[in-house]
């Protein structure tokens, strides 16, 4: 091919693209959920529970529906017939007591924010302001929203299936091995952990709208949703008892979702059955109170560590005993989070031979907890990372040959963790790789000959590290299949292709993209692969009409199944155009090659058929090879072999105040490996907007309850959503260690970032005050927090 | 309800509202002026950052009527003849959006400061940038479209 076509194409991959997503983003002409006005469409208020754990003895609603532009005023009892929402992935192997939210709550809440009426009204304005005129006779129940409480004899009880608050008990690894690992360890570490509760804050909260027609009882649901295949097959299948055909689920624009936006709320079946009830389109939009209190909220884990090692810092055991707080109902995948992907990460990137995890799911009186940026590979690397600090500082050892003594070395991949990950393996890795390239950056000797200056002049500076590996890709069904490890279904992904006779090609996917670029990715690969102008692409999704199954967008899957899907159509569709090119060429197919947009006999480029004529061919059918169907077109099914393992170093540097307790994030350094990378811009977009969220956890971040289940971080103005002036420039780069699960050699990165620096920043303030004998402070590691455990070390009890 | 007067991108707009309707309420549902955003409720986010009368401000914290007679710009009205404004530009240039949705008001907030200052400083730009929350990007790339957007305007 010509050196044109080959630098206009295959450079594709790997390059930084500009998105075709920006147009209408910049401009404001996207239209997102909120954004959607149908004609005749009322609009929808929520009466929430202000109580955490209450009976509801009556609801009077006569002055609410006789307020003006109020349409009607629906309860509980009003969608009686409607069963509970699905808990679609359970822990796997042992039994889950569930409960969950159901359409409007009929007789009990269990958290404050629970959903209990629904006004109906011609504007907004009418159906907020008739929410105050609902009457409801509340018996307060007693409350716990401490996790460790919830589980003590005498606690209030949320609910009767579930004695002591337990949804479930789950462990993975060898109990007794890992025990007597630790009886003969030379030195044991021991620590409670709290990673504490996050509250998600994608910008653009959720909203649902929906229409019903009766004549053909067709449902059209929009939602603001990261898999709206997922959301139909749950509400047909579960809730409403209908063929999925009755159903269409749209996400329009995705404005951020983080986790939260996988789950089948209450609120998107409500919509649904209203639209039927009222006979018109109806349309809600949280407010971002509701959000806080409705919308699922992160991690919220107390773990209770051990860890043995030798005195030369080699580690002999983890064992790690987990209380995960569920909230008062469970949210679609909630027991699956800190289980499958937490308790089976573990063993971080390091060789233990001995592993025991167990999880306690408990029931409180606070929101719900589900699936968060990240998702348990946070809540385990928190865990593994401090692990190693701990057993450095224990040994007065070095963190990073800590960490070298105990890395998984290279040749060991594919690597099996003791068994925990059930079969499965890591993918590929050269953990020293970045870690190398890390220290380089940061010049890590010179940092620790400033240090010790900094410490004489009694400042306190710290340097910390994680080294991380993460779990991406999910998933293979029959992994699924055979232990229960996810949605109760497969998770393969699916791609449709169809190169128009004009030449143009439309490619739908099943994933659902809230911010992450997935129409510019998509269309580098296919650009790419067909040899055509990335312009020439057009990439359609988020529609359940007009678009193939797909399992939709978390845990860093759209590329290593989503994409990969997309790549093997394309093999197939340029196996059909050789085929329609060798008949046209009047050779034999064996001699065809495609490359650069032409296909050609080997050795004769000026014979080429350019994939615009053989489209224009394969549509006309004029004149096609024996048996060979029409139309360019190839509809592909991806199911992984193996889930991918990205992998890399971030390092935090910090000085504290030691006056105040105050840190101050000096520099902030990543180097991940997340396989072969199709959009370096967007994958640096990625990490850095996961290092925001994973910092903010270490320093800032923490959902609040008070004693009777009172959300105290209710809104922005109490809950610490970081603004720009809170971060250093982030230094960001990469190694590529292409994975060989797939043939694209993706691994995944929309999670990296979070996943890897909670406990980089943590593990450098600890560093910082080392020299106090501080070794554990609990996130967020606000100045007062730091500020007291200065004082307490110091042994100065006087007011600063 | 009350009487209102306005220009909003240039085009005259007349309405009677309700004196408690927000100004950004107004925009969006009655202007159909969908691109600014409504994030937070208590005027931390500033995803409804407009021009009112050429100065940067949270729409949700103005009612309707108190704009009138005054001349607002939204982020449809910043591109002239379809020609991208230059910081519109930079944006998309540095990829300083993801999920879009804190893109018009940050957008809005970075044209006001760059007419107040042509050649902000990384510790300038973020400061300003403060009543801006964004999820997605870690203000990382904000920050570099902010400045290219400022070298290209000079």
């Amino acid at each position: 091919m010509t050196a044109a076509v080959e630098a206009a194409t295959t450079k594709l991959i790997g390059a930084p693209v500009r998105r075709i997503e920006d147009a209408s983003l910049i401009t404001g002409a996207a239209r997102y959920l909120d954004d959607l006005k149908l004609p005749g469409m009322a609009h929808v208020a929520i009466l929430r529970s202000q109580y955490a754990h209450a009976r509801i003895r009556s609801i009077d609603t006569s002055r609410a529906a006789a307020h003006p532009g109020v349409i009607a005023v629906y309860t509980g009892k009003d969608f009686e017939h409607l069963p509970a929402l699905p808990c679609a992935w359970q822990a796997a192997g042992v039994e889950n007591l569930v409960n969950t939210p159901r359409a409007l709550e009929i007789d009990r809440v269990t958290f404050t924010g629970a959903g209990i009426a629904a006004v109906v009204a011609e504007d907004r304005y009418a159906a907020e302001d008739a929410l105050s005129l609902i009457d409801v006779d509340w018996e307060p129940l007693p409350v716990v929203v401490d996790v460790e409480q919830a589980i003590a004899d005498g606690a209030p009880q949320l609910h009767e299936n579930a004695p002591g608050n337990i949804v479930m008990d789950w462990s993975c690894g060898e109990e007794a091995g890992t025990n007597t690992a630790l009886g003969e360890a030379e030195v044991v570490v021991r620590e409670r952990l709290v990673n504490q509760r996050l509250i998600p804050n994608p910008m653009e909260g959720r909203g649902a709208a929906a229409t019903y027609e009766p004549a053909t009882g067709q449902y059209t649901v929009w939602m603001s949703s990261q898999d709206p295949h997922i959301m139909r097959l749950l509400m047909t299948a579960f809730v409403f008892g209908i063929p999925e055909t009755k159903m269409r689920c749209i996400a329009p624009h995705v404005g951020g979702g983080f986790g939260t936006k996988i789950f089948l709320y209450h609120e998107y079946v409500l919509m649904a059955a209203l639209a039927q009830k009222v006979g018109r389109p109806v349309k809600w939009v949280e407010t971002r109170s509701e959000n806080y209190t409705a919308t699922t909220h992160g991690r919220d884990h107390v773990t209770q560590l051990e860890v043995g090692a030798k005195r030369d810092g080699t580690i002999t055991a983890l064992k790690a005993k987990t209380l995960a707080n569920l909230g008062g109902v469970l949210s679609t995948i909630a027991p699956g989070i800190p289980t499958t992907l937490y308790g089976r990460m573990l063993s971080g990137a390091y060789r233990i031979p001995n592993i025991h995890c167990q999880v306690l799911g408990v029931y409180t009186n606070t929101g719900m907890v589900d699936a968060y940026r990240g998702a348990g590979r946070p809540e385990a690397t928190y865990v593994v990372e401090r692990a190693v600090d701990l057993v450095a500082r224990e040994l007065d050892l070095d963190p990073v040959e800590v960490r070298r003594r105990n890395f998984i070395p290279p040749d060991a991949f594919p690597y099996d963790p003791v068994g925990i990950l059930r079969g499965l393996a890591y993918d590929t890795g050269d953990y020293e790789k970045p870690l190398d390239r890390a220290l380089k950056i940061v010049d890590y000797d010179g940092f620790r000959r400033a240090q010790a200056e900094a410490r004489q002049q009694g400042k306190y500076r710290g340097i910390g590290f994680s080294t991380y590996v993460e779990i991406c890709g999910a998933a293979p069904s029959a992994w699924i299949g055979t232990v229960g490890e996810g949605w109760g279904a497969s998770m393969w992904e699916s791609a449709n292709i169809r190169v128009h006779l004009t030449g143009q090609v439309v490619v739908t996917i099943g994933t659902q993209p809230q911010g992450q670029g997935h129409q510019t990715t998509t269309a580098q690969v296919v650009a790419s692969e067909l040899g055509i102008p990335i312009e020439d692409v057009t990439v359609e999704l988020g529609d359940t009409q007009g678009t193939p199954f797909g399992y939709g967008t978390y845990a860093s899957r759209s590329v290593a199944v989503g994409t990969v899907a997309v790549y093997n159509s394309l093999q197939k569709i340029k196996a059909k155009a050789r085929r329609i090119a060798a008949h046209m060429l009047e050779a034999d197919v064996e001699d065809i090659d495609f490359e650069g947009g032409k296909a050609f006999v080997k050795g004769s480029p000026e014979s080429a058929k350019t994939i615009q004529e053989i489209a224009g061919a394969a549509a006309l059918a004029y004149d096609l090879p024996a048996g060979e169907e029409p139309f360019l077109d190839d509809t592909t099914y991806y199911d992984p072999p193996n889930c991918t393992f990205p992998f890399g170093t971030h390092v935090a540097v910090v000085e504290v105040d030691a006056d105040t307790g105050e840190i101050t994030l000096e520099r902030y350094v990543a180097v991940d490996d997340v396989g072969r990378v199709i959009n370096p811009m967007i994958v640096d977009g990625q990490v850095h907007g996961g290092i925001a969220q994973g910092v903010a956890q270490a320093l800032w971040e923490y959902a609040v309850y008070d004693e009777n289940g009172q959300l105290r971080s209710g809104s922005m103005m109490d809950y610490a959503v970081p603004k720009a002036e809170f971060f250093p420039r982030l230094e960001v780069e990469r190694t590529e260690t292409p994975t060989d699960v797939n043939p694209l050699g993706v691994k995944g990165a929309g999670e990296t970032g979070t996943i890897a620096s909670t406990p980089a920043v943590v593990n450098a303030v600890m560093d910082a005050l080392a020299p106090l004998g501080i070794r554990h402070v609990d996130m967020p590691l606000t100045p007062e927090r730091v500020w007291r455990a200065m004082r307490d070390a110091s042994g100065d009890r006087g007011e600063a | 309800m009350t009487e209102l007067a306005l220009t909003v991108n240039g085009v005259r707009r007349e309405a009677d509202v309700e004196p408690r309707m927000l100004l950004v309420d107004f925009i969006r549902d009655h202007l159909g002026l969908t691109g600014t955003k409504i994030a937070c409720d208590t005027s931390q986010c500033g995803a409804c950052t407009i021009h009112l009368d050429g100065q940067a401000v949270k729409s949700c914290t103005v009612f309707a009527v108190q704009a009138d007679g005054a001349e607002v710009t939204t982020i449809e009205g910043l591109a002239s003849n379809g020609t991208l404004h230059a910081v519109q530009e930079a944006f998309r240039e540095k990829h300083g959006l993801q999920c879009g949705f804190c893109t018009p008001g940050m957008i809005m907030t970075t044209v006001d400061l760059l007419g107040r200052n042509a050649d902000p400083t990384d510790d300038e730009i973020r400061y300003a940038l403060e009543g801006n929350l964004c999820r997605c990007t870690g203000y990382e790339n904000i920050v570099r479209a902010v400045h290219e957007a400022a070298e290209v305007t000079r």
